[in-house]
């Protein structure tokens, strides 16, 4: 199977512009900084990092919901970042995004065919009603909702159908990529691991990629071919789901890793967890060089200095880190 | 271990327009001195109400009813003004959100001198000091300098400690959490989980845990009790459940759950939904969704069968628990 590079993040950054109270000056927060990545096609790319990495942003960023600062978002040749108007209408179809609460990112007052059928409205206006209507039932049928539904409102639904109504309005386009923001966070365990069971069906029956934003390492595991891992708006390692897991390289990615709970008692006691000290920096005020420094023992003056670009360690592990080999016991 | 609080046929019930809708129905468990009691279920499953019934916190059209044993005393019986005797003193509850928990207008330890004050009889001047101490003992650095401050400007970790402090400054002899790190980043609740193993081991208080996350619940409990639709349905001490589950929610709770430590190619999800508490299905409220129902499961309720502090399950079916016995 060749891989083609469908999406390619170049050198993306976003900023927001903040205040400090009512007659505080204008200050800037940086959410996103350095981001360059590729996704291939049917690969589920996952990104982790704690609130406030930058990781929704970065799914906006990826969907022209939110405008980079700099840095390009370049979808099958194109850069969406300059494209007309009138063309990113046309990416849109082959680009959607699966939101975290699903009640909330569902009008209240339309059915949930008229849920469904709205991007059709706007992307594909060239769909017959009939057409329209018959590609309705096939994605409700396709995410597990009856036919008999497409007259309800969303306040009918619990946490888990009103997803997968979200999940068939994000595959009505027929899309080539979908993000999904932390599209599982609000559920409760079994309902979780049926929406989790069902991206999974839909990915291969309808041959997609995926970019998949989570807090969750376990889900994210679970479902990635690669993974992402982001510290205050930085990529500060990106390797293959199983590399990642088995051998992470980054301190941050280490200490993220070893804090997640275990589901087996015997495990969780056994292991130890590198309790991290201190909390996150403002992204307001990031430390100088490697932003993790300020929480990371294995710091020296060379962190403070220098900013650890991302590099290829190996094959397509990349670190952002100067001292991986030293911490590795690879070199001295 | 002696027995700290026992609890005996708990029920509660919510009056609505029309209907009475009961959230806990006949749940019985003891919690003894210094062990963490894991509660466990999903939305709806009555593990917070249970909870909330025995601190008289519930809303206003919700009551309690059946024996919450603590001293001698049945807190369910309790009016008010003799509940705060004990609530906040001998049994604290912390919650999932700690900004609605904290009075956003008041400074952290004024709102923690309050506790002793009022509890203790202590002057100002060293309830100040004990809750400045306090804060030190739950990990926030410089202790003095965040005793000054209001609520929002700590981080969600820094007010959950805070909590934490404020519960544990009349040393509880009962400590409940309700889904205590649910809204916090993994390595914060990773830092939390081991203060609360520290806070069982170094002050013997009990620690009832409540939670969805079974993560959580392997690496801190001693004992779980699983609920589903109001009852518990399976309880034991916490490698028996996960080891050997014998309730098939237990079982598919389990199954449902991603490893980080393994890849699994599929998750096997419990089918269907959580019952609503107004329509319970007849016989066992979890048969709709049971992949071992059987025809006795739809017309008869299965009774909590087991020994009280030791393994019980609410459920008839003898078989083996395992995914190929049903689709062979």
């Amino acid at each position: 199977m060749s891989a083609e590079i469908l999406l390619s993040v170049e050198g993306l950054k976003k900023t927001f512009a903040v205040s400090s109270g009512l007659f505080g000056r204008a200050l800037t927060l940086t959410a996103l900084e350095d981001i360059t990545f590729s996704v291939t096609e049917g690969e589920t790319l996952g990104i982790v990092g704690e609130s406030g990495c930058g990781k929704s942003t970065l799914g906006r960023c990826i969907l022209q919901l939110l405008a980079p600062d700099t840095g390009k978002v370049v979808w099958l040749g194109n850069d969406l970042t300059k494209v007309p108007a009138e063309e990113m209408r046309r990416h849109r179809r082959d680009l959607q995004i699966i939101f975290q609460d699903p009640l909330a990112s569902l009008n209240p007052r339309m059915t949930v065919g008229d849920i469904i059928v709205d991007p059709l409205r706007t992307l594909m206006p060239e769909l017959s009603a009939t057409e329209r209507r018959a590609r309705v039932l096939r994605m409700m049928e396709a995410v597990g909702l009856l036919p008999e539904m497409i007259n309800r409102y969303p306040h009918e639904f619990s946490g888990g159908q009103a997803q997968r109504i979200g999940i068939a309005r994000a595959l009505i386009t027929e899309p080539k990529l979908i993000v999904c923001d932390e599209p599982v966070s609000a559920l409760d365990v079994s309902i979780q691991a049926q929406i989790l069971n069902l991206l999974s069906e839909l990915k291969d029956e309808f041959g997609l990629t995926l970019v998949f934003i989570s807090h969750d390492l376990s889900v994210v595991r679970h479902v990635s071919d690669r993974i992402m891992v982001l510290y205050l708006g930085r990529i500060v390692e990106l390797a293959a789901g199983d590399v990642l897991y088995q051998a992470p390289r980054h301190p941050y990615t280490q200490t993220l890793l070893s804090a997640v709970p275990i589901p087996d008692p015997v495990k969780a006691r056994a292991r130890t967890i590198e309790a991290l000290t201190g909390e996150i920096p403002s992204p307001i005020n990031p430390p100088s060089g490697c932003t993790f420094r300020t929480r990371c023992r294995y710091a020296r003056d060379i962190c403070a200095e220098i900013r650890p670009p991302l590099t290829n360690a190996t094959g397509d592990h990349q670190i952002a880190c100067h001292r991986w080999e030293q911490i590795a016991g690879l070199i001295d | 271990m002696a027995d700290v609080l026992t609890v005996d046929d708990l029920n509660v019930t919510f009056a609505l327009h029309e209907a009475e809708v009961h959230a806990v129905r006949d749940l019985s468990f003891t919690l003894r001195e210094g062990e963490t009691l894991a509660v466990v279920g999903e939305s709806g499953s009555g593990k917070s109400q249970a909870f909330l019934a025995i601190m008289g916190l519930l809303a206003r059209n919700g009551r309690g009813s059946g024996r919450a044993m603590f001293n001698g005393v049945n807190l369910l019986e309790l009016r008010p003004e003799k509940l705060d005797l004990y609530r906040g003193k001998d049994v604290a509850m912390i919650f999932q959100d700690p900004m609605t928990s904290l009075n956003p207008s008041l400074k952290i330890k004024k709102q923690l001198a309050e506790v002793l004050i009022r509890h203790k009889g202590a002057d100002k001047t060293s309830a100040v000091r004990a809750a400045v101490s306090m804060l030190e003992r739950v990990g926030i650095p410089e202790p003095a300098k965040r005793a000054n401050a209001y609520p929002h400007e700590l981080s969600g970790g820094m007010r959950q400690r805070v909590m934490i402090a404020m519960a544990l400054l009349c040393e509880p002899k009962v400590l409940i959490a309700d889904e205590p790190t649910t809204a916090l980043d993994v390595t914060v609740q990773a830092q939390m989980l081991e203060l609360f193993k520290s806070l069982t081991d170094d002050f013997g208080t009990a620690l009832v845990m409540i939670t969805h996350d079974l993560g959580v619940v392997a690496g801190l409990a001693d004992r779980m009790m699983v609920m589903y639709g109001g009852r518990a349905v399976e309880k034991g001490p916490v490698d028996d459940l996960f080891y050997d589950p014998r309730h098939p929610y237990t079982f598919g709770l389990l199954h449902s759950t991603p490893h980080v430590g393994a890849r699994t190619q599929r998750l096997m999800p419990i089918e269907g939904l959580p019952p609503s508490l107004e329509h319970l299905p007849k016989g066992c409220a979890f048969n709709p969704r049971c992949r071992f129902r059987m025809e006795q499961c739809l017309v008869e309720r299965p009774p909590l069968v087991g020994e009280r502090g030791g393994r019980a399950r609410a459920c008839f079916y003898e078989g083996k628990l395992a995914y190929e016995e049903v689709e062979a």
